[in-house]
């Protein structure tokens, strides 16, 4: 078997794969529909439904799409370069760390200043979460999938040691819980009436912001030139190593706002289960995306509508939550393949 | 002084061997991919499977053995997804390593949850018991440590044995080291790189998913969640550690249990006390950075890791 | 007419498309026992597709092969070694971090086999050292062999599995030319036990001295079959290239003043390539100098240091007589630097970024095509747009993927994007390396002008011939060190050969103490 460049792909090429992939993923998902014992069209429709199908619902996915935005934007942007950012876990949890120590009094601010410092404090502690990896990359040649994976588990073992210990909320019963953030910390609602905070808007407004600076600005070429042949990027004069730091620091802080805005968006306060996942499924968000800053968007409201309706879904129908995991795992590897399958033409020889 | 205490006693030692095990197992199932030149980032999950199956199988009623054996068909099952994406099609070895864990482990707690719909806390089954080798086993310290634990351990090291025989003393030890290392000279002898570098992914994965199997039905007795808790990324440290050398690598997850263990012993004793317990929970974490740090500088990767070899293209 | 039971191997009527593109035109060929015969052709003449074909990489669209009398199934890389026929690539297929004993041994006993037989191993091998007179460490790792012991290595590797056939593909194209005196012997000493060999190359002179036969090649179809004993080297030429190629004039260069120098210069070894042992080199105004030596002895730190990618741990360099103290690429580029890369595809050009993109590599933060950060596209599509006009680069346009392009068509984007700027110096590595004749004469006159404008050259190539037919100006490089300067035509080819082969510098050092 061999792999061919395709010249120019025509508009079948590029699009039966990805078509394709999805609806293996939907026959999949019937499958295991099936075989936990339900209708799979029964289920589908709950899915949908539940995520879509109401305002209620609609504004559920919204709010659940805003942190995947976020971390979808920090490992698209971290990918582009192809410095394999696996901990925006970590990085979340920073953002939300500052965001409790800041704006739980510490700043006896009005809003208009105090939420921009906590924004700010939020990317700053990402950026520097993900700058130790970047160093140990760039000085030592340590892989950093490794320690970005590792420093996932040691950050959150350390903001459960802050959760027992000094930030805990006196208030909140032995449990381990932050305390609640001054009401001049809380981001206001997009909409009057609508559960929907500014979180969205700010998300929104990065992803563009990603776009511009990836298609527009010098930074943007170089990491996508350090991304795809790093050699050649080194001959032609660009600086890697430089490059791959600031790469670090914007996917750091761009994640850490994932978890400034669900503590100031949402939650209020930070506890140990602030995030289920967000770090990680920020990597299916932006692989099915392609990287591209934009489709994070798009995908991100679809990988959360696919949680938020298999959520409702689980409660109406004897089908496991972790339905939506499987789903969303099957839809990434099989993406990637259509992907490739767009771009070269499989020979047996 | 009371660590002295707990570095002289035969239990610990016993303990250090039993935290081992499963990162041996892992480890070697890394080693074998990557000395192959495949990274399998879909150990994690593979574990949490392994893990999952066995147990699952001995609580239906299979032997003991059985269910070592199904954890590592399953396994082998993920390996074989992992390597049908990454080697004939290329696709980057991260991207599918991190789906294959996402998708083992959330079709292990599908699996779970519609095997046992409504138990809240895990059955237990009547795990794996301590075999002590006649005679060596009378040795002090050393035979409580080392010869007096599950045949589970012992099979863990006789596989790394076999490993090593296998990838230094074989002809296919020889290609698989030469698919990691130059695959178009693998090609240029008529042999399959796609073929070597899938069996090395599939096996490989059968490893990690026995060392998963191991803390079900060896160290405990149940299938918890987050029960695998990021060994699978410890044990991609341990072969850059161990300089992708079976050897070696044993004896980085024999260092790195006898951390563990000891950080346990020490949260237990009045210097432990004054310490958030989360400290020490860090260390096996903090500790695997360290040994990347340390030996980066000098590790001799396999030249071809990571990078797909497509036939005909130079 | 000799017997044709003596065929042992025929490639019948091979035709093979890449598209439009016909890489082989109902190529026949037959080779007979004890005999060699030479495949002739220039770069993209369709060579080294006709020996993918015979070894299964590539499956022929039509025609043949047959060993010893029978057809091999198509697409099959085992049946070619399995019927007897051994290649040694002009790309070794070796594996660095491994033994030699390791290297020969890969794939030559059954997969699955218990254990592997050592002892045994080494004695054959030892013996085949012996009658072939192929001497080479065993247990030496192939990362520390020089290219010539490397060489070794991938025909002790097919002599091991007892070939009948051997085809060696551009084998002397890295050698000194004594080492291709001792490859000549061993292959006379192949022909006595019996082996038939197919020799591919696109040098003459070796042509006439080693084969039996000729078969030239030129576009994809068999053009002559002659035996070499009834032609020379000037009929070969003419059927090789057709009459339509013409090589470049040279004149006569006036050098000027020093643009580069580079004095007392030491770089530190990397693993078994020796870096740069106190080395001093000139690059004039209007000069081409020329870098002859075997790859792996130093070449690539000094293309390292003048290109601004390695700086020197000893000695200074100097730029227009003032000395450099920030050296990095971007400050080679800046300082009016054009540097052709020795490996288009890995460091010249990003395979996925498009012509555009490739064009501005060096020089997209410069004001023309950005300002505090923002780039301007339309100046670098222009830029672009430009560069394949006048350089005449063949793609569909700027915007097309740069890996859809010819090494040709890649080599000459390179061209453009260095060279648009009129730099004062170049530096050219291994410029020609794969290119067919039309493009390699595109190249050097591309060098040929920058000189005659009055830049200053250095050409790096392992091809003897390329460099003195270039250079107004040789040195050789061996183990680090530099030789003096040789001026056109004062030295043979055997005489450059001797020097890099090593011969030489130690009484250049006591000539100086």
């Amino acid at each position: 078997m061999r792999l061919e460049p395709i010249a120019n792909p025509s508009f079948a090429r590029s699009v039966v794969p990805p078509a394709l992939a999805i609806a293996a993923t939907v026959v999949i998902a019937s499958l295991l529909a099936m075989i936990a014992g339900a209708d799979p069209f029964a289920v589908l429709g709950l899915i949908i439904k539940g995520a879509f199908g109401t305002k209620f619902a609609l504004l559920e996915t919204l709010n659940r799409a805003t942190p995947l935005i976020f971390t979808g934007l920090a490992v698209a942007v971290a990918f582009r370069a192809r410095f394999w950012n696996i901990g925006a876990e970590a990085q979340l949890y920073a953002g939300a760390l500052v965001t409790v120590v800041l704006g739980t009094g510490a700043l006896p601010w009005p809003g208009f200043a105090l939420i921009p410092t906590l924004a700010l404090g939020a990317v700053l502690a990402g950026a520097l979460v993900l700058l130790v990896p970047a160093i140990l990359k760039t000085r030592f040649g340590v892989d950093e999938v490794v320690t970005t994976l590792l420093l996932n588990f040691i950050f959150l073992l350390f903001i459960s040691m802050l959760l027992e210990g000094p930030l805990k909320d006196p208030m909140g019963m032995g449990w381990p819980k932050s305390a609640r953030l001054i009401a001049d910390a809380r981001l206001p609602r997009m909409f009057e009436g609508l559960r929907l905070h500014w979180g969205f808007g700010l998300a929104i407004l990065c992803a563009v912001a990603v776009w511009v600076i990836q298609t527009r600005s010098t930074l943007g070429y170089e990491m996508r030139a350090v991304g795809l042949n790093r050699a050649a990027a080194a001959f032609a004069g660009i600086p890697v190593n430089r490059v791959l730091v600031k790469t670090a620091l914007l996917s750091g802080g761009l994640a850490a706002l994932a978890g400034f805005s669900e503590v100031a968006g949402l939650k209020g306060s930070l506890t140990l289960d602030l995030s289920p996942g967000f770090g990680y499924t920020g990597i299916i968000v932006a692989m099915l995306a392609l990287l591209n800053p934009l489709g994070v968007i798009v995908t991100a409201m679809f990988v959360a509508g696919i949680f938020v309706g298999a959520d409702s879904m689980s409660r109406a129908a004897a089908v496991p939550t972790y339905l939506a995991d499987m789903m969303l795992a099957t839809a990434l590897l099989l993406m990637v393949l259509a992907i490739m399958l767009t771009r070269f033409r499989v020979r047996r020889e | 002084m009371e660590i002295v205490d707990i570095l002289i006693s035969a239990s610990f030692w016993a303990a250090v061997i039993r935290i081992a095990t499963p990162l041996i197992l892992a480890t070697m199932g890394e080693l074998i991919c990557e000395r192959a030149g495949v990274l399998n980032l879909g150990i994690e999950g593979i574990m949490v499977a392994g893990a999952f199956a066995g147990w699952m199988a001995v609580y239906s009623g299979t032997g003991l053995w059985m269910g070592v054996a199904v954890a590592m068909v399953v396994g082998m099952l993920f390996g074989l997804l992992h390597a049908a994406l990454t080697v004939p099609f290329g696709l980057s070895q991260h991207v599918v390593g991190l789906g294959v864990t996402l998708l083992a482990t959330s079709s292990t707690y599908f699996a779970y949850r519609l095997a046992l719909p409504q138990v809240t806390s895990p059955p237990k089954i009547a795990a794996f018991q301590a075999y002590e080798i006649p005679i060596l086993s009378d040795i002090p310290v050393l035979g409580q440590a080392l010869f007096s634990q599950t045949p589970f351990t012992y099979l863990a090291f006789a596989l790394v044995a076999a490993t090593g025989i296998m990838l230094y003393r074989t002809p296919l030890g020889l290609a698989v080291r030469a698919a990691g290392e130059s695959p178009a000279a693998v090609a240029a002898q008529g042999l399959s790189v796609t073929g070597i570098r899938m069996g090395a992914v599939i096996v490989g994965s059968g490893f990690m998913a026995m060392g998963g199997a191991f803390l079900t039905m060896s160290a405990f007795d149940s299938f918890f969640f987050e029960m695998v808790n990021g060994r699978g990324w410890v044990a991609i440290a341990l072969v850059v550690f161990g300089s992708w050398k079976p050897g070696k690598a044993l004896l980085g997850a024999v260092l790195f249990a006898g951390f563990d263990a000891l950080q346990i012993r020490v949260q237990q004793t009045s210097l432990g006390a004054d310490i958030p317990y989360q400290i020490f929970l860090m260390t096996p974490y903090i500790l695997s950075i360290v040994a990347l740090i340390l030996v980066s500088r000098r590790a001799q990767v396999p030249a071809a890791l990571m990078i797909p070899f497509n036939k005909g293209e130079r | 007419m000799r017997d044709t039971a003596d065929v042992v191997l025929r490639l019948d009527a091979i035709t093979k498309r890449f598209g439009k593109l016909i890489a082989n035109d109902a190529i026949s060929l037959s080779l007979r026992r004890g005999e060699v015969v030479a495949l002739l052709g220039e770069n993209g003449a369709g060579k080294t597709t006709l020996m993918n074909i015979l070894f299964g990489q590539y499956t022929a669209d039509s025609g043949t092969v047959e060993v010893f009398g029978r057809v091999l199934p198509p697409g099959n890389s085992r049946a070619a070694l399995d019927a007897g026929v051994g290649m040694v690539h002009q790309h070794f297929t070796l594996a660095d971090n491994m033994t030699v004993k390791e290297n020969i041994s890969l794939g030559a006993q059954p997969l699955f086999a218990l254990s592997m037989k050592n002892s045994e191993i080494t004695k054959k091998i030892k013996k085949i050292s012996d009658d072939f007179n192929l001497k080479v460490d065993l247990e030496a790792r192939v990362a520390n062999l020089t290219v010539g012991e490397r060489q070794r290595v991938e025909i002790l590797k097919a002599l091991y599995r007892d070939v009948k056939i051997l085809i060696l593909d551009e084998p002397t194209a890295v050698l000194t030319p004594q080492e291709t005196d001792d490859l000549f012997a061993t292959l006379r000493l192949a022909i006595a036990n019996g082996l038939s060999i197919v020799f591919i190359s696109h040098k003459l002179h070796e042509v006439m001295a080693i084969s039996d036969r000729v078969s030239v090649l030129r576009h994809g179809k068999l053009v002559a079959e002659v035996d070499t004993a009834d032609t020379d080297k000037e009929a070969l030429a003419t059927l090789m290239m057709g009459t339509g190629a013409v090589a470049p004039d040279i004149a006569v260069a006036t050098p000027g003043r020093d643009l580069f120098s580079i004095k007392n210069v030491s770089t530190p070894n990397i693993g078994s390539i020796p870096g740069l042992k106190r080395v001093s080199l000139n690059l004039k105004a209007g000069q081409i100098v020329g870098l002859a030596g075997v790859s792996g002895n130093g070449q690539a730190a000094l293309a390292d240091l003048v290109a601004g990618l390695c700086t020197p741990a000893e000695g200074t360099i100097e730029h227009h007589g003032d000395p450099v103290k920030n050296w990095s690429a971007r400050d080679a580029v800046n300082k009016g630097i054009a540097r052709i890369p020795e490996d288009r595809h890995k460091t010249g050009t990003i395979a996925d970024f498009s012509l555009t993109e490739n064009a501005i590599l060096e020089c997209y933060n410069s004001d023309d095509f950005s300002k505090s950060g923002w780039m301007y596209w339309k100046k670098a599509r222009a830029f672009a747009v430009d560069i394949i006009d006048k350089y005449d680069v063949r793609c569909p346009g700027p915007d097309t993927r740069i890996r859809l392009l010819s090494g040709g068509n890649m080599q000459k984007l390179i061209l453009g994007r260095v060279l648009e700027a009129a730099p004062d110096i170049v530096l050219a590595n291994q410029p020609v390396r794969g290119l067919d004749i039309g493009a390699v004469n595109y190249v050097h006159s591309q060098l040929l002008a920058a000189r005659d404008r009055g830049a200053a050259v250095l050409l790096i190539s392992e091809d003897l011939d390329e460099i003195m037919r270039l250079s107004d100006v040789i040195h050789v490089i061996s183990g680090g060190r530099l030789s003096p300067e040789f001026l056109r035509g004062t030295k043979s080819p055997s005489e450059l050969g001797g020097w890099m082969a090593g011969q030489g510098f130690d009484e250049q050092v006591t000539h100086a103490s």
